[in-house]
C-alpha cells in the first residue's frame, strides 16, 4: 500500500481566506466570531435568535475569482470551494504531476445550497415566482465537487459526501485511502459550507444548542456552539510521487477510522467515537501510546464536550489526562459539514511547526472532564501523531489519524 | 437608444459586472464572453423585467445584444396583441 502525505493547503474561513492568514490567525488566537450581520431576507439583517454571534467570512468576492456564469451557477459554498481548491492544487503543482484521470475528488458538504434555496422558495411562497433556472445546480450539494473538477479539468473519481458535522472528515477518510490503495494517485480533500441563511440561524436557534456568549470548547462554562462558513482543501498524494518531484511535504496521513453510534439522533454516545478513534489508530497501524494531539470536534456543547471527553478516556486510559487537545471551533466555529477539513488543515500546520493551536483564548477547563486542554499559547509537542475528530449528529463518527513529516 | 435597449443593456451589464457603456447594440455574446450559463441566467432576467417567455428554439439564435432588443420587442409587441403571456419554458434539462 502506498504512503499518503500532505502536499497542498488551500482554504477560504473566517479567520483568514489564503493558508497564510489562516496559520496567522491560528497561533495568534485571533478569533473569526463575530456579531451576526447582514443575514439576507431578515429584517435589518437580523435574524431574531437568542444568539448574537457567528463565525462568517466578510472579505470574500466571487467576482475577484469566478467567471460571471459560474458565479452565478454557483451559491457561495461552492464558490468557496473552487477558490480553497485551486489554491492547494497550485501549491502542490498537482497538475503538472498527476494525470486529471487519476486524481479523486473527495468532498464534505451537508447542506449544499441553503441561501440560494431559502431565496427561491420564499419567492415561490410569497410571488408564485418562477424559479431561476439554475436554482437546481446551485443547491445541489455536489456543486462543489462537479465545479472543483470542471474549474481544474480533473477527470478521476467525484465525490459529495453528506453526513452533518463529519462529511469532510469522511471525504478526507476516503481519499486517504483511495490513495493508499492506488486508486488515485493524488486527491483534493476537504470540505465546504455557506449555511449561514435566515432560515437556518431560526431552525438552529430551536435546538437550543448554540451558544448565547460564544463557542467556549471544553470550558467549566460552555453552553453552545457557534455556526460558522468556509472551506479548507488538503491535497493527498503518494509518498513515492510528493518524493520523486521534491515536493514539499506538510504531514503524513496515516489511518482513518469510522462507526455509527446507532443510538440516538441528537444525543451522542462515547462509545461510537470512542470505536472510530481506536480504528483510525488500528489502520494506522498504531498505538494509542503514540498519541500527542487531539484535534477535538469540541463544539462547546454540554453533551458533545462531555461525551468526546468520555470517548478519549476509554480510548487513552490514564493517559488520556496528559495527550494536549484543543477545539479550532472557538476560532473558526462549526462550519458543519466543512468543520473537519478546517480542523484537518489547523492540525497539519501545527504538526509541520511541532506546535499545536490552543484552545481559542478559553482560560477555564472543566476540571470535570479532566483533560489536558491546550490553554492560552500554542503548545509545542515536537513530531507527534495527531487525532483529528468529527463526530456528527446522528451518531456518525469519523476520525484521520495524521503524523508528522521529518 | 430605446428604453427596451436600455433595460436590455442593463440587465447585461449587470450579469457580467461590466460597465453598461461598453456594451451597444452590435456587441456580439463572444466579445463581452457571454458563455451558456451566463445565457440562461441573462435569458432568465429578460424574461422576468419584461414578463415574457423567450421561446427554446429562440435561445440558441441569440449572438447579439441587438437580437436580444429586437426579440423582447416582438414579445412584448405580441403580448399586447394576444393579451397574455405564454407559460414560461423550461431551460434547463
Amino acid at each position: 500500500m502506498n504512503r499518503v502525505v500532505i502536499t497542498g493547503l488551500g482554504c477560504v474561513t473566517p479567520i483568514g481566506s489564503t493558508v497564510a492568514d489562516f496559520r496567522e490567525s491560528l497561533f495568534a488566537g485571533t478569533t473569526g466570531i463575530s456579531p451576526i450581520t447582514g443575514v439576507p431576507d431578515a429584517p435589518d439583517g437580523n435574524p431574531g435568535v437568542r444568539y448574537t454571534q457567528a463565525a462568517q467570512i466578510f472579505d470574500f468576492d466571487p467576482a475577484q475569482h469566478l467567471e460571471s456564469g459560474i458565479a452565478t451557477a454557483t451559491n457561495r459554498n461552492a464558490q468557496f470551494a473552487i477558490v480553497a481548491a485551486r489554491q492547494a492544487a497550485q501549491q502542490a503543482k498537482l497538475l503538472e504531476y498527476h494525470r486529471p484521470g487519476d486524481i479523486a475528488i473527495m468532498m464534505g458538504c451537508a447542506c449544499g445550497g441553503r441561501s440560494t434555496e431559502e431565496s427561491e422558495v420564499k419567492n415561490l411562497y410569497l410571488r408564485n415566482a418562477r424559479a431561476h433556472p439554475l436554482t437546481i445546480v446551485r443547491t445541489m450539494s455536489s456543486s462543489g465537487a462537479s465545479n472543483i473538477s470542471i474549474d481544474l479539468g480533473i477527470t478521476g473519481p467525484t465525490l459529495d459526501i453528506s453526513t452533518a458535522c463529519a462529511s469532510a472528515t469522511h471525504a478526507m477518510g476516503l481519499a486517504f485511502h483511495m490513495v493508499r490503495s492506488g486508486m488515485a494517485t493524488a486527491a483534493i480533500a476537504g470540505g465546504h459550507e455557506a449555511p449561514l441563511s435566515w432560515g437556518f440561524y431560526r431552525a438552529w436557534d430551536s435546538m437550543r444548542v448554540v451558544s448565547t456568549t460564544r463557542c467556549k470548547p471544553f470550558a467549566a462554562d460552555r453552553d453552545g456552539m457557534t455556526l460558522g462558513e468556509g472551506a479548507a482543501m488538503l491535497i493527498f498524494e503518494t509518498l513515492e510521487s510528493a518524493q520523486a518531484r521534491n515536493a514539499p511535504i506538510f504531514a503524513e496521513i496515516v489511518g482513518f477510522g469510522m462507526s455509527a453510534d446507532a443510538n440516538h439522533i441528537t444525543q451522542p454516545q462515547a462509545e461510537g467515537a470512542a470505536m472510530a478513534m481506536r480504528k483510525a489508530l488500528d489502520d494506522a497501524g498504531a498505538s494509542p501510546d503514540e498519541v500527542g494531539y487531539i484535534s477535538a470536534h469540541g463544539t462547546g456543547t454540554q453533551a458533545n464536550d462531555a461525551t468526546e471527553s468520555a470517548a478519549i478516556h476509554q480510548v487513552f486510559g490514564e493517559r488520556a489526562s496528559k495527550i494536549p487537545i484543543s477545539s479550532t471551533k472557538a476560532l473558526h466555529g462549526h462550519s458543519i459539514g466543512a468543520s473537519g477539513a478546517l480542523e484537518a488543515l489547523a492540525t497539519t500546520l501545527g504538526l509541520q511547526e511541532g506546535r499545536m493551536p490552543q484552545n481559542g483564548d478559553i482560560v477555564n477547563p472543566d476540571p470535570s472532564l479532566d483533560l489536558d486542554v491546550i490553554i492560552g499559547e500554542p503548545r509545542t509537542t515536537g513530531p507527534t501523531l495527531a487525532l483529528s475528530n468529527s463526530l456528527a449528529f446522528g451518531g456518525l463518527n469519523a476520525v484521520i489519524a495524521l503524523r508528522s513529516w521529518r | 437608444m430605446d428604453d427596451t435597449a436600455q433595460r436590455c443593456i442593463a440587465i447585461i451589464a449587470k450579469a457580467k459586472n461590466i460597465p453598461a457603456q461598453d456594451i451597444s447594440l452590435d456587441t456580439t455574446f463572444e466579445e463581452i464572453n457571454i458563455d451558456s450559463l451566463d445565457k440562461i441566467n441573462i435569458s432568465f432576467e429578460v424574461e422576468e423585467a419584461f414578463d415574457i417567455a423567450i421561446p427554446d428554439e429562440a435561445l440558441g439564435s441569440l449572438k447579439t445584444v441587438g437580437d436580444v432588443v429586437r426579440g423582447v420587442d416582438q414579445l412584448v409587441a405580441a403580448k399586447s396583441v394576444s393579451g397574455s403571456t405564454p407559460p414560461a419554458p423550461a431551460t434547463t434539462s
